[in-house]
């Protein structure tokens, strides 16, 4: 389905997570991010690039992999983004929820 | 003579030194390597806490199923040396290879949780991922007369991703045929947003939860267990109590691949997903469990890279581009308790849907909903594991892409 967001169409999914990265740009994810009630830092972003980097290169993304990234710490990404970390970093970055095979 | 050798002897390398030894040229002299004498039948494990199958029935031994041209040694890996193309074994022998291939799947690594592998591990924090977690959990649940059981998953990925929740729709089951389901409070603790994280899965499968009144707890990614309370903690401040926690610890791949210098946080050997040929180096393959390719962790996964793996190994050997042929296509029955089952087929692009299998609007199988037939199937699993899969012959009807004739996608 389609929604607007920051002035413009954007693919998305029940979720609200973007079906087609090529959509994003900051000003999207800065707009889903206050959806999300976070206000985007630098150290937000750096977060967000480096999803977006690991997505760019198939490689499947867990806490585990972000906290070792050398980005921020396990412990950092909760306070980051409170709650599920991965999935709202995720929503932000504008790529796909983390998901198991069903 | 040139030398092809395997490391790892499980489902994927046993089932390579078949394909191999029937295809390389006759100059070739394959070596495979396994620190272990036997080989298990992992999907098994599943069913061995609830007494279903023996111990016995899933054990053979790795000789009986390599090739008797192949040269077989027992022995564990050391490490890779990738710049001299050397294998160095545990006890400083070293191998030379032309091309090797690394299978050495994965294992579970309970250390890697605060507090996990401590007093309380294999008392009343099991795993039923090894053989001997699978067979302590047994005697434990005979003896078990009700409380909080909590169903695990510390962190992805994990082989088999569907087994820790067959696991507690079989509990649910056994505890009804004991007539102490009342007694059973019974929960799934995942680090994912659900039980089921894919649209079509969630929509058809939600109500087996509510059916077998499990309780779940979703995005709960755990920090420690402290075995004296008997809880365990998320990062969040999250906490779950428990008396008997049947955990599906962290998953990692060999240390073999951490010693030499190659994996990633996980010792998974990064792989192209489609070619299968390692960003190691040229020469070097990789199938199964080991690699970092964004496909479930399956023994059918592993089959379906097989063919995908023999033809790159050849198209390398004669200098001739790779073929881009492994589609992510995994295919698990999935056990719902009671003699019923569901089936998955599915790959990197397309989710699980509903359809027939293999047969497009005949079936026998029925796709993403449950039935005695698909029972059937898992159950007949074993016999084609060990008379098929891991011998490398072709499975009828069940070509190595996955098929969207029959399958209902909007
Ligand atoms: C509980 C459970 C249920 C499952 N259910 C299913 C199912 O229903 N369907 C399905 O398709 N799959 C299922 N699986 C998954 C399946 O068993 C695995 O995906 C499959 O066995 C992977 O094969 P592999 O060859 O990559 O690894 P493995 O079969 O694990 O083999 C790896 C081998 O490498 C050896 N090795 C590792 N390191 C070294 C070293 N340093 N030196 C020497 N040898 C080494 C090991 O000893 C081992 O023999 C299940 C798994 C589990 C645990």
């Amino acid at each position: 389905m389609e929604k607007i967001i920051a002035n413009q169409s954007i693919n998305v999914n029940d979720e609200g997570y973007l079906t087609n990265h090529s959509q994003w740009n900051r000003e999207i994810g800065h707009a889903i991010a206050q959806e999300e009630g976070i206000e985007m830092t630098d150290h937000h972003w750096k977060v967000v690039d480096y999803l977006q980097e690991q997505h760019k290169n198939d490689v499947p993304l867990t806490i585990r992999r972000v906290g070792k990234s050398g980005v921020v710490d396990i412990k950092g990404f909760y306070e980051l983004f409170p709650k599920g970390p991965l999935k709202t970093s995720s929503k932000i970055a504008g790529i796909p929820k983390p998901a198991s095979c069903i | 003579m040139k030398n092809l050798i395997i490391l790892g002897a499980g489902t994927a390398g046993t089932m390579m030194s078949n394909h191999l030894h029937k295809r390389l040229p006759a100059d070739w002299k394959i070596t495979i390597v396994d620190q272990r004498t036997e080989h298990y039948y992992q999907p098994g494990f599943l069913f061995v806490p609830f007494g279903i199958y023996e111990p016995e029935e899933i054990v053979k031994p790795i000789s009986k199923f390599i090739p008797k041209e192949v040269d077989w040694l027992q022995i564990e890996v050391d490490r890779i040396d990738k710049d001299t193309d050397t294998v160095y074994l545990k006890n400083g022998d070293s191998l030379p290879y032309d091309v090797l291939v690394i299978a050495t799947g994965n294992d579970i690594a309970p250390e890697e949780i605060e507090g996990m592998s401590g007093e309380g591990w294999h008392k009343d924090i099991f795993d039923f991922y090894t053989l001997e977690g699978a067979t302590k959990l047994h005697q434990k649940l005979k003896d078990f007369e009700g409380g909080k059981v909590v169903v695990h998953i510390c962190e992805m990925p994990i082989k088999c991703p569907v087994a820790p929740l067959e696991f507690a729709f079989l509990a649910d089951a056994y505890f009804e045929n004991r007539g102490i389901r009342d007694k059973v409070d019974l929960s799934f603790v995942t680090p994912m947003s659900g039980a089921f994280t894919k649209p079509k899965a969630t929509e058809k499968l939600d109500y087996l939860l509510k059916e077998k009144n499990i309780n779940v707890v979703p995005d709960f990614n755990i920090e420690r267990v402290d075995n004296n309370e008997k809880k365990i903690y998320d990062y969040a401040g999250q906490e779950v109590a428990y008396d008997l926690l049947i955990t599906t610890p962290t998953n990692m791949g060999s240390k073999a691949i951490e010693r030499s210098g190659f994996g990633d946080e996980l010792n998974y050997v990064p792989t192209n997903k489609a070619t299968l040929q390692t960003k190691v180096k040229d020469n070097i393959f990789a199938i199964g469990d080991a690699t970092n390719v964004p496909a479930s962790k399956a023994g059918s996964v592993a089959h379906f890279e097989g063919e995908v793996l023999l033809e790159n190994v050849l198209n390398y050997i004669e200098g001739k581009p790779l073929k881009e042929g492994f589609d992510g296509h995994a295919n698990c029955f999935v056990e719902t308790g009671h003699g019923k089952a569901l089936l998955i087929d599915f790959n990197y692009t397309h989710e699980p849907v509903t359809g027939t299998f293999p047969f497009p609007g005949v079936g026998p199988l029925r796709l993403l909903k449950e039935s005695r037939m698909n029972h059937m199937g898992k159950m007949a699993f074993k016999w084609i594991y060990w008379n098929m899969l891991i011998t490398g012959k072709h499975i009828p009807f069940i070509p190595n892409k996955m098929q969207l004739a029959g399958k209902n996608f909007d």
